[in-house]
């Protein structure tokens, strides 16, 4: 029985581990890219709502206020119960929800100094219980956003607004303390919730409608079962197009083994989030009626460094670590030739990507060459020294993915052979990002990141020299990077609203920690995903957390 | 009986207390929390989540912390889930029923199929039957239950067809035989250890009585074999088993959170893994006291039954 406790805690560690889409390892195979495209439908969408589409998730929803804590996951429901102002399409365009145009300068929605915003709003828009939605409700959310008795999700851009003014039922303004560019991809990832509700909450942490959400999504809650399913059914008054399916089925898979055979055996009609794991993918292209879908996923997986270990303070040697990983092997052998190589931190779909940013080349010679020239002689046992400070480094990521602990074991190859000691220490998820992360108490660690809030490329939060947690920073600069010149372009990337300009300091920026090499990149994430053949409409994007983002277009064609 | 009674309910609590007090520790000691779920998520920031632990009463001292829970928990008020914000007796009662069934229908399963195949192994001791039995439950208890639930799934769900490859009931389809259809494997797989444990125990059991001499006086009376095995053996080689029933009750919730996971059973099995995974203490909490509870219980419970079922046996 012990051995079989002992499995199990494991197993349920390397659940939750696999629980977090950015921890993808175990989801990856091999293929070409398949790529849906959603506009060779086969059929038309029937007239009327019609039919059920069961999703598959390896992992459970459990927040249905939008403005707490939540995770991808969760999002993937938000995504069809709620709506917010507008929404990232499958390119990273924003298109108009809840609002009726995009705020931009050029269209007074955003002033000249892009302090003062002035958004409107569709009317005739109703709730789920049939109350009309009009500006008292975006208000009412960003005050509880800011409300210091509420459990908020992210505050960062929130508390840069003031004034919050209901010009008319459709109509919202408000001053901001400074221009603050992202928050236009920050209020794409906010939901609308509804003031004739959660007003009337003594406390809107613990509301009823925490559980029976109410929203003006395409979508209307139907029923939970806790630990097994949510039903949620067409919203016949939607303001948009579509939904053209009557029921849609979040039903909660928790191993992904599981969920690949109840994939093959039809219990599911679509297997998303984590999708199929790296040993299903040859099995899953041979299956009958299913279409296998290789999409981009926003999650750059990369070796991170700590940067105040003395080890790592000289950049040569940070060059030199990066020339001697095989980093070609890793993708080929590990994750089966699937996802591409990178040497940044955003996904080659988003528009400040720099596509001029010098590859990664694999030369261990070179490697060695570097070390000598900066000083690093071979000593005990091979390893080199400068200084008394020996090239060996703990290198620590989410215990139980098999996955990521051979690519491990592959790197610590790679660096033997340059004289670099890279001792393995892999940990439960609740504790690797826990303190371990947050303060840097790591050496390196391997992990996969989407740095992208809203699907916007400002990274203050991770790349700032003003956010260290480590050192009373606020924002998830773990790493200990600092660079003056990187702070002054982050400023100045968040200052202008003109997406060209914007795309020019992102670029440069890109290129900066390309050569600082603060995190050393290794591949951009693919998911692997599958639908039954004849259902219509799907599509994977890299600017929402998860890819239920627009079930609303999804129907099942003739076949 | 009375003072029995008084004596071991006393040590029951203490147990408890014990149980909640050593829980509590184990589980907010052990490194990590339940905010590193939100680490990674895009534009997380250390001061957010600084925030948010305050929000929740995270960063308060940890005996405070355990005073806070206990005083409420003690009049029924047994906190809310960290992940759903709802009540955790409702999280529990929410998934309980899953649980009983599966666990009832393979207990079920066991002690009818643990007794015949024990009974007839017994009486016909050393035949091909009662050796194929012992294997079998070697076999059994040497099986993985986790390895052996993807097994059956892969069997007579992918490959014949035959039965659904888990969850509780077809989606949209709530009738009683298809709840029936989907139960069949899960506890079949759940039943199958305690098949092994409990026809070895009742083997053993049976023989002791079978060579007893009230047996062979019924015999020599001339009663049918059928009579002598079920009428006069059968009921005094149970009575050792209740106490087994009662130590089985461990095995069975140890045994239904592997099964509950592969068959993706919404039971207490898969809210206690997902609530350790995620470190969601109030309900990982709320689970060990009512598994601490329901063992417990079952024993004093077992103990009871053992004194009113065999009038040799005095509680004192």
């Amino acid at each position: 029985m012990t051995d079989q406790w002992d499995g199990l805690l494991r197993g349920a560690m390397a659940r939750a581990a696999l629980s977090r889409r950015r921890v993808l390892g175990a989801g990856l195979a091999g293929a070409a890219l398949l790529g849906l495209r959603p506009g060779v439908a086969r059929a038309a969408p029937p007239a009327k709502p019609t039919g059920q589409v069961v999703i598959g998730f390896s992992q459970e929803p459990t927040v249905f206020n939008p403005l707490m804590p939540h995770i991808e996951v969760d999002q993937g429901v938000h995504l069809n119960l709620f709506s917010p102002l507008w929404l990232p399409n499958a390119s990273g365009d924003f298109v108009p929800e809840l609002a009726t145009e995009l705020p931009t300068v050029a269209n007074g929605g955003i002033s000249e100094d892009g302090l003062t915003w002035r958004v409107k709003l569709r009317p005739g828009v109703t709730w789920h219980d049939g109350q009309p939605f009009t500006a008292d409700d975006v208000k009412f959310s960003f005050d509880l956003i800011n409300n210091k008795n509420f459990r908020a999700w992210l505050r960062n851009g929130f508390n840069l607004m003031q004034d919050i003014k209901v010009e008319s039922p459709t109509e919202i303004s408000w001053r901001m303390a400074k221009p603050y560019a992202p928050f236009l991809a920050l209020l794409s990832w906010t939901f609308i919730v509804p003031k004739h509700i959660l007003a009337k909450a003594a406390d809107p942490n613990t509301s009823p409608f925490n559980n029976a959400p109410v929203g003006t999504g395409p979508f209307m809650w139907k029923e939970r079962v806790p630990g097994d399913h949510i039903t949620l059914s067409a919203n016949p008054h939607y303001f948009g197009k579509g939904p053209y399916l009557e029921t849609v089925v979040f039903r909660y898979i928790p191993d992904l083994t599981v969920m690949f055979t109840q994939f093959q055996t039809g219990a599911i009609d679509y297997i998303g989030l984590q999708g199929i794991t790296a040993d299903h993918y040859n099995q899953a292209k041979k299956l009958k009626d299913r279409t296998i879908v290789v999409g981009p996923a926003p999650f750059t997986e990369s070796i991170t460094l700590n940067l105040s270990r003395p080890q790592f303070k000289e950049r040569a040697v940070r060059e030199a670590l990066y020339a001697a990983m095989d980093n070609k092997a890793i993708i080929d052998q590990v994750y089966y030739g699937l996802p591409s190589p990178t040497v940044t931190f955003l996904p080659r779909q988003s528009w400040a990507f720099n596509p001029h940013l010098a590859p990664q080349k694999y030369d261990p010679a070179k490697a060695k060459a570097m070390l000598d020239a900066a000083g690093w002689k071979p000593g005990a046992g091979g390893v080199r020294e400068k200084n008394g400070v020996r090239l060996a480094f703990l290198n620590s990521t989410t215990a139980g993915n098999h996955v990521r602990s051979t690519a491990q074991q592959l790197l610590q190859q790679n660096w033997r052979d340059i004289g670099a000691e890279m001792t393995i220490k892999n940990m439960p998820p609740a504790v690797i990002w826990g303190d371990y992360f947050n303060l840097s108490h790591y050496d390196s660690v391997m992990v996969g990141e989407d740095m992208m809030y809203g699907g916007d490329p400002d990274v203050t939060t991770y790349f700032s020299s003003k956010a260290i947690p480590a050192k009373g920073g606020a924002g998830q600069n773990t790493m200990e990077y600092v660079n003056p010149e990187v702070d002054k372009l982050l400023q100045e990337g968040v200052s202008t609203f003109d997406r060209a300009k914007r795309q020019k300091v992102y670029w440069k920026l890109e290129d900066i920690i390309r050569h600082d090499l603060p995190q050393l990149c290794i591949f951009q994430y693919v998911t692997i995903e599958g639908t039954k053949k004849g259902l219509i409409g799907y599509q994977p994007s890299v600017y929402v957390s998860c890819n239920t983002w627009n079930v609303k277009d999804w129907y099942w064609g003739t076949s | 009986m009375t003072g029995f009674l008084l004596r071991r309910l006393g040590q029951s609590l203490l147990l408890l207390w014990l149980v909640s007090v050593i829980g509590f520790a184990v589980l907010h000691l052990a490194p990590g929390g339940p905010l590193a779920e939100f680490t990674l998520t895009p534009g997380m920031t250390a001061a957010e989540l600084k925030r948010i632990a305050h929000q929740m009463g995270l960063d308060r001292p940890l005996p405070v912390q355990y005073w806070e829970w206990f005083r409420r928990m003690v009049v029924g008020n047994w906190g809310r889930s960290y992940r759903d914000n709802q009540p955790v007796l409702w999280e529990i009662g929410a998934r309980l029923p899953a649980t009983l069934e599966l666990m009832i229908s393979s207990t079920l399963i066991a002690v009818l199929l643990g007794t015949w195949i024990g009974v007839l192994g017994a009486v016909r001791r050393y035949s091909i039957f009662d050796s194929l039995a012992t294997v079998g439950a070697m076999i059994a208890l040497s099986i993985p239950t986790f390895w052996f639930g993807l097994v059956v799934i892969y069997i007579f769900s992918v490959l014949l067809g035959w039965l659904p490859p888990g969850n509780l009931h077809t989606t949209g389809n709530s009738s009683f035989l298809n709840y029936a259809w989907h139960l069949i494997a899960p506890a079949t797989v759940l039943g199958l250890v305690t098949v092994a444990i409990w026809s070895r125990y009742m083997r053993s059991s049976m023989l002791n009585v079978i060579n007893q001499d009230f047996v062979r006086t019924a015999r020599a009376k001339g009663l049918p074999q059928r009579v002598v095995l079920l009428r006069h053996s059968l009921r005094n080689a149970l009575l050792p088993m209740i106490a087994i029933a009662g130590l089985q009750l461990p095995t069975l919730l140890g045994g239904a959170l592997v099964t509950e996971t592969v068959f993706t059973w919404p039971g207490m099995g898969r809210l206690f893994l997902d609530s350790i995974g995620y470190r969601d203490y109030p309900v990982v909490m709320g689970i060990l006291m009512l598994s601490a509870l329901m063992v417990i219980g079952s024993n004093l419970v077992a103990d009871i039954l053992y004194a009113v079922a065999d009038p040799r046996i005095r509680l004192r």
